[in-house]
């Protein structure tokens, strides 16, 4: 004998159907619940937080002043090898791009020693900013968990991508920094 | 939220390792169940791992295409271990289409080789659950339910524990409960396939619901619920079709 699944499956199977999509409907996205870019935090869609920070080179700068223009921010250590590894590709990349597109280094200097920081830069001729994190804050507020890590930022300020881990390779690099820069605001 | 496992020196990526361990983990429990759907182990090992390797390879080699200029400045990416530098959507067309051309020329039977790699898809979306509660993607709408956890900012849905729970269902549901071979196994087999991507594919529908990071069309509806939807209707239309045949075969 059929069960009544099996005798009414058409009618059940429609039925599902329908309340699939009047559910659709229903949970349709109210205005800014997907959007995360008003908030601030280390990931993919959102905000990325506010920092001002002194360079290795006695400047200051304030991720904030930075908005509208493309950003990598780039959380590194000179005692960390894939952090090494990548630094050349992105001397590369800010050769190329530089003029429309902005490296961040931000040195974690609360566990790094700054002058082994300072002769890695001079040692391979880093021309972008090195930023200098002495207590850690910058750190924390981007919830490092692993060196090196990146964020891919754009105009607007919003996370596009995190990397986490290294080295990144030039062509990742590239692929990233032109998507970034061809976006339009 | 466990991005990173440090073990010593070594720093391993957890999402990658939840799945990679599901991967696993679902060839052994397809390959152990194949018998029951009237599939050889063997076939299924190797034609999941065909798919795999092309997979794999083809993701690489769909990403240079799509940037050449990137690796013909830097031709040394072309061997980079970063996963990032591969095309998800290239690779699975790929690794479709190998396992098409293996299945094809070992004869497999299409029904029952889809159902025998049922287990192994059910237990990957547990692992893609999990790796999206390591790395804190997927997250939920902001809510002031009691269950909501602490995450980017604001208390949300735990979206990411909502997906593991009903993955792990959707497993229980398609597992066959009674020892023996199966009947699946006969050429009315392709039940069990098509009743998990049904119900996966509901869950997926319901469950976006109260995703954070949805991508929404301008009137806020959500472009994975409208998928999950047309996958939802396929699959019932199938599984339709395939109880039909079963009933007139037995």
């Amino acid at each position: 004998m059929k069960s009544i699944i099996e005798t009414y499956r058409l009618p059940l199977y429609s039925l599902l159907l329908l309340l699939g999509a009047a559910w659709f409907w229903l949970s349709a996205a109210p205005m800014g619940s997907t959007t995360a870019g008003e908030i601030p935090a280390p990931q993919e869609g959102f905000l990325a937080p506010h920092f001002t920070l002194d360079t290795l080179s006695g400047d200051i700068v304030t991720l904030s002043e930075l908005h509208g223009t493309p950003v990598l921010i780039n959380l590194w250590a000179s005692w960390c090898g894939p952090c090494r590894a990548e630094m050349p590709a992105m001397q590369r990349i800010h050769e190329r791009y530089g003029d429309q597109f902005t490296i961040l280094a931000v040195n974690a200097t609360n566990q790094d020693n700054p002058n082994a920081a300072a002769a890695f830069v001079s040692e391979h001729g880093l021309s972008f900013p090195i930023l200098l994190d002495h207590d850690g804050s910058v750190s924390a507020q981007y919830q490092l968990r692993s060196l090196p890590t990146s964020f891919f930022v754009n105009r607007e300020g919003i996370i596009e991508e995190v990397v986490i881990g290294g080295p990144m390779s030039e062509a990742l690099l590239q692929t990233r920094v032109e998507r970034l820069i061809e976006e339009v605001p | 939220m466990l991005p990173i496992l440090q073990i010593g020196p070594f720093a391993m990526q957890t999402p990658g390792l939840a799945v990679l361990l599901g991967i696993w983990l679902g060839l052994t429990l397809a390959e152990r169940l194949a018998p029951r759907f009237g599939a050889n182990a063997n076939h299924i090992y190797n034609l999941t791992f065909t798919a795999l390797l092309a997979g794999i390879l083809g993701a690489r080699l769909s990403f240079v295409l799509q940037f050449p200029q990137a690796f013909i400045t830097s031709p040394l990416s072309l061997i980079s271990l970063n996963p990032a530098l591969l095309d998800p959507i290239g690779g699975a067309v790929i690794g479709a289409f190998a396992a098409l051309i293996y299945g094809n020329r070992k004869k497999l039977p299409l029904w029952s080789t889809l159902d025998a790699l049922t287990p192994l898809l059910a237990v990957a979306a547990i692992a893609i659950g999990l790796s999206h509660f390591a790395s804190g993607d997927a997250f939920g709408m902001p809510t002031d339910l009691p269950w909501g956890i602490n995450l980017w900012g604001l208390k949300r849905h735990p979206s990411q524990i909502y997906e593991v729970i009903s993955a792990i269902l959707v497993l229980w549901a398609i597992l066959p409960k009674k020892r023996g071979p199966s009947k699946r196994g006969s050429v009315v087999s392709g039940r069990t396939f098509w009743h998990f991507l049904s119900l996966s594919a509901g869950a997926r529908l319901f469950l976006e619901g109260f995703r954070g990071d949805s991508l929404t069309l301008d009137n806020g509806l959500r472009v994975v619920q409208i998928v999950a939807w047309v996958v939802l209707a396929a699959s019932l239309w199938m599984l339709h079709k395939r109880q039909n045949v079963e009933g007139r075969s037995s």
